[in-house]
């Protein structure tokens, strides 16, 4: 198990040393700097902004600065934009928010979805089969640009029940569109896997002989059908986590609530390279970590899994 | 000699007559498909919707980027939808003709959507078919390249490039294009090896075809089932990211516009009454993403043979 994630590790640090490289040569390759503006600046005075925050050193050379300084002191540089602010700043004070609605998102879209898919899948061609792919199958088509708009449209315009944007740690009431935005189209795909899985693993021989040895439904449905009909779901986890961290920009700009999304979608309309750099590679290092999370537990359910 | 005349009649009449028509795998998907009625609503729809993207400018009173001044300033009193004046979905916020825009918008979706899902077809295939045929050291590297592409928050890496290269619609097609295949590629490599062990590729093999002849002529038509069920379902993938980035703003610029677009200004309006901007596009887009989904789901069940 060591061996296997010192491995898994052995390839998710070149791809985060990829990412930043392929950042770097874009930035050099795009036309125009982060301090091309409305006016052309004085050459004196370009030359002077590029070499204080080093643009004007050799390309391998400002990515070896970059990577030290991130490894070092983990810091991400300055702001190219905001002279005062340094993109640790910018990351620090969106974080935390995201971390949060991000966090109660996805545990709503995995427990909402896993239970749905297992509940239609006992009681399969029901109403409550017919009910969970029906609600499935609409949430499909319910990205979260499109929800956010919609519940702000029903809860805030319409009924006036809950605020429609902003956020605070201490009012729950500033959570809940945001986590419904980002959580439901997740939680219809996990419960239509769960539901096939689930349905596949009933129809089993283990399942049978679990019955025939007249074992109670619960725990059929508990310890021997659960596990295994968990699998598919867990190798969707990985995807799930990468969209919604994308999809939590959108829920920034929409509701307003400031965390990490909002400092990437301002860094790209401003051209400010250092902190969309940045996002991005925090983002890929979270993605990275969370994969191989996801490809440790899957390994330790799965018993055929050998590494 | 006397021969029964008769008996060699019918005898050539039974060898002229053509032979038994059998049923090809082909056809019997066929036949799947078209009896599956979600299948058959979401490809009228998806006709419908395409009929209103290549025809529907030809109804337009308005063009989409004309101003209507006699709306302007009261939009939520006077631009709502009215056949009266010409403006079958209403104007948006500016006064444009919001039924010319959402022809517009549907055109430039629709067309993002197909051209991704193109490039993911013709890239996905062609790399996935040749890691898996070749095999062995070839096939790890290439698909450990896709591993590490896979792990590169794409949306992210998709938006730095709309920013640092100019928001146009070709660097769009490229970004979209970049990451469309890598799912596609992973698939195809799957069906690729079993494959390529089958006696009709053996065959081609001895009698010495080159490796890049049996995986155009013998590898890539056996794919073609699952490819198209793919690619059907790639196209509203594309859909989604293309109105993702428009909806924050990174996409399609003015006067261009898409549904992301379009469903972004409705939703920063709709508080000011004008719900009709809101609810146009996101009628379309709701129901070709639908359509979309339907048509794949009954191409899979159509063309999987773990089905029957």
């Amino acid at each position: 198990m060591f061996g296997f994630v010192l491995r898994r590790l052995a390839v998710a640090i070149p791809t985060l040393l990829l990412l930043i490289v392929f950042s770097f040569v874009l930035m050099s390759l795009a036309p125009g700097g982060p301090f091309t503006g409305e006016r052309a600046l004085p050459p004196a005075v370009l030359a002077n902004l590029e070499a204080q925050y080093g643009l004007n050193e050799p390309l391998w050379r400002q990515i070896w600065n970059y990577v030290w300084n991130i490894v070092v002191h983990f810091d991400f540089g300055p702001s190219f934009v905001y002279p005062d602010r340094s993109v640790n700043e910018l990351i620090a004070a969106g974080f935390p928010v995201t971390l949060t609605y991000g966090a109660l998102s996805f545990v709503a879209a995995v427990v909402l979805g896993v239970s749905l898919g297992v509940v239609a899948a006992i009681w399969h061609n029901s109403w409550l089969d017919y009910l969970a792919v029906g609600i499935s199958i609409g949430a499909q088509v319910l990205p979260n640009f499109v929800m956010a708009p919609l519940l702000v449209l029903v809860f805030t315009l319409w009924y006036r029940l809950l605020p429609g944007g902003g956020w605070s740690f201490n009012d729950p009431s500033f959570w809940i569109m945001p986590v419904i935005a980002l959580s439901t189209s997740y939680m219809a795909s996990i419960a239509r896997i769960t539901r096939s899985s689930m349905l596949e693993v009933l129809g089993s021989n283990h399942i049978r002989t679990a019955r025939a040895k007249g074992m109670p439904e619960h725990r059929v449905i508990l310890r021997h059908a659960l596990k295994p009909a968990m699998l598919p779901v867990i190798s969707y986890l990985g995807p799930v986590f990468v969209s919604m961290i994308t999809g939590s920009v959108v829920i920034d700009i929409y509701f307003s609530t400031g965390g990490i999304g909002k400092a990437f979608v301002d860094s790209a309309l401003n051209r400010d390279y250092a902190v969309m750099m940045g996002v991005t590679i925090l983002i890929g290092a979270l993605t990275i970590l969370f994969n191989l999370l996801v490809d440790v537990l899957y390994a330790w359910i799965d018993p055929k899994i050998r590494y | 000699m006397v021969i029964d005349q008769q008996k060699m009649q019918s005898l050539s009449a039974r060898m002229v007559e053509a032979e038994v028509k059998g049923r090809s795998p082909w056809a019997d998907a066929r036949r799947r498909f078209f009896r599956n009625r979600a299948a058959m609503l979401g490809l009228t729809i998806l006709v419908l919707v395409t009929l209103f993207a290549l025809f529907g400018g030809a109804f337009a009173q308005w063009s989409n980027e004309e101003l209507d001044f006699s709306v302007m300033g009261r939009v939520a009193e006077l631009g709502a939808p009215s056949l009266a004046n010409g403006h079958y979905f209403g104007t948006d916020n500016l006064g444009r003709d919001l039924y010319a825009r959402t022809v517009q918008g549907t055109q430039i979706s629709l067309m993002v959507g197909v051209v991704g899902a193109a490039i993911a077809v013709i890239v996905g295939t062609l790399y996935g078919a040749t890691a898996g045929y070749i095999g062995g050291r070839t096939d790890q590297i290439m698909m450990r390249a896709v591993d590490i592409l896979m792990s590169i928050p794409y949306m992210f890496v998709l938006i730095l490039l709309l920013v640092m290269f100019g928001r146009s619609m070709s660097m769009l097609f490229l970004g979209i294009g970049l990451i469309s295949w890598l799912d596609m590629s992973r698939i195809v490599r799957g069906q690729t090896l079993s494959l390529k062990n089958r006696e009709f590729v053996e065959a081609a093999r001895a009698t010495g075809v080159s490796s890049f002849r049996i995986i155009i002529r013998h590898i890539v038509p056996n794919l073609l089932g699952v490819v198209a069920v793919y690619a059907t379902l790639l196209v509203p993938l594309m859909i989604l990211t293309e109105s993702f980035i428009s909806f924050l703003g990174l996409g399609v610029q003015e006067p261009l516009t898409s549904w992301g677009a379009l469903i972004s200004e409705g939703a920063g309006t709709m508080n000011y009454g004008t719900l009709w901007q809101l609810a146009f596009p996101l009628f379309f887009f709701v129901i070709t993403l639908f359509g979309f989904f339907f048509v794949g789901d009954g191409l899979r069940d159509a063309l999987d043979p773990k089905e029957r």
